[in-house]
């Protein structure tokens, strides 16, 4: 519904500004509209739809594709905030069929089996926004110039480990910092080298950030966890198991919404982390071996 | 001048770089003691059900009503939604503003768009439309009593209201290079 002549229906501006609303929020994995309401009623900015955490679909094995479209539809029914949903590397159509739905942003996610292992979609084609993935700083230009609008870390989803997100958070943010000390003549090579495109080169060292939104993802099951993601210095998170494969999730998941906001302030963090009950059951992602890690998905 | 922003959730930091940039000093504002000594409050776009939930259990609620009765408030997008009086939904509000105020108006994220405004208020001189981002805007049903709308969409509809030193906008000036609405917001300050 295009209520004016005038207006310029999706620019860049349009998909890249939802991003910018989400930001010092925190995005929930749900697999039911139950755990949808719960999570809004928690305070999540977003949901994201998906038929299995990715600690089942690390558990399950076999092919991790886009989920059943009719509980997409019940999910989007169930709640008032953004309903985000994950299209597998390189599959195109599955991100045809979400934009479809009305899902608001398309998560084109390494935790599914990558449809294509040289090409991410062209993101540019789509009248709805996508939220990618990255490990360094030539891996979130690149899907930047593909046309993604937010990018958050890869970490290593579903092991309850925040290891890889901090990893990847500091890698992309340190990139960012000795860009800035570089002098101009130095930044075509610096592209050629990260395999990244030179003009959002050029721009992320005049922002001196991303030119997009850039959330934390993969391991974060805590409060602190957050909060030490925020502290880094990004955007805001996504908790995919942490939540609903805990033993208390609409308290775990308030307490990560409260210290989202408040991630400078170690007394109410405090606060926060009490009596949460069991956490997910992590995995240590240093005992995983490289075919088993999801991070490393994704060209 | 020292303006707050409330920094719950949401575009607060795109504010902040605006009233920055006008010379004002801006603070963010988390918890009640965040607002002593401030001259105005901006409410940025975010989820408001995530908004409201933050100001109720931090309790934010009444210093927010309080501060708004003795000085200017503007709320774009959730923030139009937490001043509002009515938004024909359960959850947290200021409830200041007597205005009807209706949630995702336009529908989901792919009909969010970019058009370009005539603001009343800005005529004067500077008569050039305002460039207007909606991402899952809200609409304004109603604006009663005191409150007066102030712009609106080709096809009529409501997108920005004022009420005395309220001042409330559907879409987000925070995102575009125009800092009218901001200069008019610090503008409302000691009137």
């Amino acid at each position: 519904m295009k209520e004016n002549g005038q207006n310029q229906p999706n620019s860049f501006k349009v998909k890249a500004g939802l991003a910018q609303m989400l930001k010092g929020g925190v995005i929930m994995d749900v697999v039911t509209p139950e755990q949808a309401v719960i999570a809004e009623n928690a305070g999540a900015v977003a949901v994201m739809a998906l038929e299995r955490v990715p600690a089942d679909i690390r558990a399950d094995g076999g092919v991790a594709r886009m989920s059943d479209p009719g509980m997409i539809k019940e999910i989007i029914a169930s709640v008032s905030i953004p309903v985000m949903a994950k299209a597998r590397i390189g599959h195109f159509v599955e991100a045809q069929i979400l934009e479809a739905l009305g899902v608001d942003y398309v998560d084109e996610s390494e935790v599914l089996t990558p449809a294509d292992e040289e090409h991410h979609i062209y993101k540019h084609d789509f009248n709805i926004p996508f939220v990618c993935g990255c490990r360094n700083l030539g891996e979130a230009l690149r899907r930047i110039g593909e046309g993604a609008a937010m990018i958050r870390t890869k970490g290593e989803a579903g092991t309850g480990d925040v290891v890889e997100a901090v990893r990847h958070a500091r890698t992309v943010l340190g990139d960012i910092r000795r860009l800035q000390a570089m002098p101009d003549e130095e930044l075509m090579s610096y592209a050629k080298n990260i395999g990244a495109p030179f003009a959002l080169v050029k721009e992320t060292k005049e922002l001196g950030r991303l030119p997009v939104v850039n959330f934390a993802a993969g391991g974060i099951a805590t409060p602190a966890d957050a909060a030490l993601m925020m502290q880094i210095g990004v955007d805001g998170v996504f908790v995919g198991s942490g939540i609903f494969k805990s033993g208390n999730p609409a308290e775990r998941a308030l307490a990560i919404v409260k210290a989202t906001t408040h991630y400078n302030n170690p007394k109410i963090l405090a606060e926060v982390s009490e009596n949460l009950g069991e956490p997910m059951v992590g995995i240590n992602v240093s005992s995983l071996p490289e075919s088993e890690q999801l991070a490393t998905r994704g060209w | 001048m020292k303006i707050g922003v409330l920094a719950l959730q949401g575009a607060f930091i795109e504010h902040i770089k605006m009233l920055e940039g006008l010379g004002a000093t801006a603070v963010e504002v988390r918890l009640p003691e965040h607002l002593e000594g401030l001259d105005g409050l901006i409410i940025p776009g975010g989820e408001s059900t995530t908004i409201g939930k933050l100001a109720v259990m931090y309790d934010l609620m009444e210093p927010l009503r309080q501060f708004a009765m003795e000085h200017p408030v503007w709320g774009t997008c959730a923030g139009m939604i937490f001043m509002a009086k009515d938004v024909g939904a359960d959850q947290p509000l200021l409830g200041i503003m007597d205005i009807v105020v209706e949630r995702n108006a336009f529908g989901r994220q792919i009909d969010s768009f970019e058009t370009n405004l005539d603001v009343s208020v800005f005529k004067n001189g500077q008569g050039k439309p305002f460039p207007a981002v909606f991402i899952r805007a809200p609409k304004l049903v109603d604006a009663k009593g005191e409150a007066t709308v102030i712009a609106r969409l080709a096809d009529g509809t409501a997108v920005a209201a004022q009420q005395g030193q309220w001042l409330v906008t559907s879409f987000h000036p925070e995102l575009t290079g125009d800092d009218r609405f901001h200069r008019y917001f610090l503008g409302l300050i000691g009137k």
